[in-house]
């Protein structure tokens, strides 16, 4: 059975095989679970449809969030880019971006999501495979699959590191969800196992020491629109993997120093809305907007 | 008596341990957000007092909110997953965005404290329940981050669980020999079944006492019965994942 301790030891051992890094995991866990790789399989899949759902549901127009601070980005982006051409991101990118504001929206007015790895950073992986299934028509077979090396390279980070804000700051959440988006991108464009593993190394690496700094420590603000940067890190990384462009550290490296970081962030900005954007002056008035009703 | 055939014993895994991460726990939980400590977690301490309440008709509930869950409990809707979690509910139902809603109809008569539940984790709830039969009992528990939750008191003594495990709740006379005859019970009806974990707390000597036992495994469900048939308990609850 896997360790689930390196990710660069999961992408040598697909290699050997000659398999893809979510036909091991998936093998691996159906062991490890005692559940056949179908019924695996058909829990992604629920899982799939959910966030299909929570983009849907998040990209209503009166979408709100529960306090009141945040609602109706992922409507506004999607708009933006039907009716601009696309603006300057482009159709795809710019309608994903719409895509993973509207899945934290729908989190942050409490709809149903798929925590991937956590609740704040759920938008990264839908906006991206979303998109994919949507519109560019890829076989949702393949992206459920590459669900499966998500959620190994995620179950490495957490053995390694943390998948926690409070307790690596933003870097552990949105990092983390970019870096296991950015690997199943690889994979469902038919790159390597090793270039799966580059694309997450280099996710990593642009997300080094993002803290986490919640205004009000609620998970709107900035946690919203940081799902956007964990997406486009996650396409542009998967795209630099696909190109040939190397990890110049490796992604377990990569992972080990997210870990150093997160120890020696302050505790004020590991989701205690204690520094960052939470306690700037407009921070701080939002929140009383919020709490001394 | 007749030990009872050990393929009846249904267990939650392979081993009837508690499996190392796996990918479901990073691809998921499907959750109602925003936040799976202040929503999901408090969703599951409400769903502790759902267990303990049992399908008796609910008249009112007294719900103390402490630390963070009292000062930003409106934000992540922490209420209403308390609530959605005592009528029911679970942490990835869409109903509760509407537990306040739901409550109201089903007229029950709940409300919501602020008070700093001294030495209590930052993210602590007290819930106080009245029911129509006349009963009453409460519970304190914590939500301690990604959903998960610690029970902490029940009708106010100590207990020690996480809400993950099977866990049997006797409540009973504190007399001489009835840890031993639930225990030897136990195993002799289910001899399969493993205690991982087991406390035991009571308000005075020969007063009420409470036994917290955590089991490897699903047991069936008529353990509870054969174990509130043993003398001075006074009852038993089965909480499986919660």
């Amino acid at each position: 059975m896997l360790k689930y301790n390196s990710v660069n030891e999961l992408a040598i051992e697909a290699e050997k095989r000659g398999i893809t890094i979510s036909e091991l995991a998936i093998e691996d866990q159906a062991e490890s679970m005692e559940i056949s790789p179908l019924e695996l399989y058909e829990k992604m899949e629920v899982n799939f449809e959910v966030m299909k759902q929570s983009v849907s549901e998040g990209m209503k127009k009166d979408q709100k969030s529960m306090s009141g601070l945040t609602g109706g980005e992922g409507y506004l982006m999607n708009s933006y880019a039907q009716n601009s051409g696309g603006g300057l991101c482009g159709d795809f990118l710019s309608k994903a971006i719409a895509k993973a504001l509207a899945v934290a929206g729908c989190n942050a007015s409490m709809g149903r999501i798929v925590a991937a790895p956590t609740a704040g950073s759920c938008g990264i992986l839908p906006g991206c495979l979303v998109s994919l299934y949507e519109d560019r028509n890829f076989d949702e077979k393949t992206l459920i699959m590459s669900m499966f090396t998500a959620g190994a390279v995620g179950m490495v980070i957490a053995n390694r590191a943390s998948i926690a804000g409070a307790e690596g700051g933003c870097q552990a959440e949105c990092g983390s969800a970019a870096a296991m988006a950015a690997a199943a991108l690889v994979e469902v464009m038919g790159g390597t196992p090793s270039a799966c593993a580059d694309a997450c190394a280099m996710a990593l690496s642009n997300q080094m020491g993002l803290v986490c700094d919640p205004v009000a420590g609620l998970v709107e603000i900035p946690c919203i629109k940081r799902n956007v940067s964990g997406l486009v890190i996650a396409f542009s990384c998967a795209d630099m993997a696909l190109a040939g462009i190397k990890a110049k550290i490796p992604c377990d490296e990569c992972i080990d120093a997210m870990k150093e970081v997160g120890d020696a962030m302050a505790s004020t900005l590991k989701e205690t809305a204690g520094g960052g954007l939470a306690t700037t002056p407009t921070g701080i008035k939002l929140k009383e907007k919020v709490f001394d009703e | 008596m007749t030990r009872k055939n050990v393929s009846q014993i249904r267990f939650l895994n392979n081993k009837g341990e508690t499996v190392n991460v796996n990918v479901f726990d990073i691809i998921g939980p499907v959750m109602i957000g925003p936040s799976s400590s202040h929503t999901a977690g408090a969703v599951r301490l409400g769903r502790v007092v759902n267990k303990l309440i049992d399908d008796r008709p609910l008249k009112k509930l007294e719900i103390t909110l402490s630390g963070s869950f009292a000062k930003t409990y409106k934000g992540h809707g922490t209420d209403r997953a308390l609530l959605a979690g005592i009528m029911g509910y679970k942490s990835y139902s869409p109903e509760i965005r509407d537990a306040h809603e739901i409550a109201k109809k089903r007229g029950i008569d709940y409300s919501f404290l602020k008070e700093n539940i001294k030495g209590a984790h930052p993210n602590t709830a007290r819930i106080q329940y009245f029911l129509e039969d006349g009963t009453d009992g409460m519970m304190q528990g914590a939500s301690i981050g990604g959903g998960n939750i610690l029970v902490q008191r029940i009708n106010g003594m100590n207990v020690d669980f996480n809400g993950e495990n099977t866990t049997i709740l006797v409540m009973h006379e504190d007399k001489p020999g009835v840890i031993a005859s639930v225990t030897n019970m136990m195993h002799w009806e289910y001899e399969d079944l493993n205690i991982s974990n087991f406390h035991l707390s009571r308000q005075e000597k020969g007063g009420e006492a409470i036994m917290t036992i955590e089991i490897d495994g699903l047991p069936p469900e008529t353990i509870v019965d054969e174990i509130r048939g043993i003398e001075h308990v006074k009852n038993a609850i089965l909480i499986k994942r919660v």
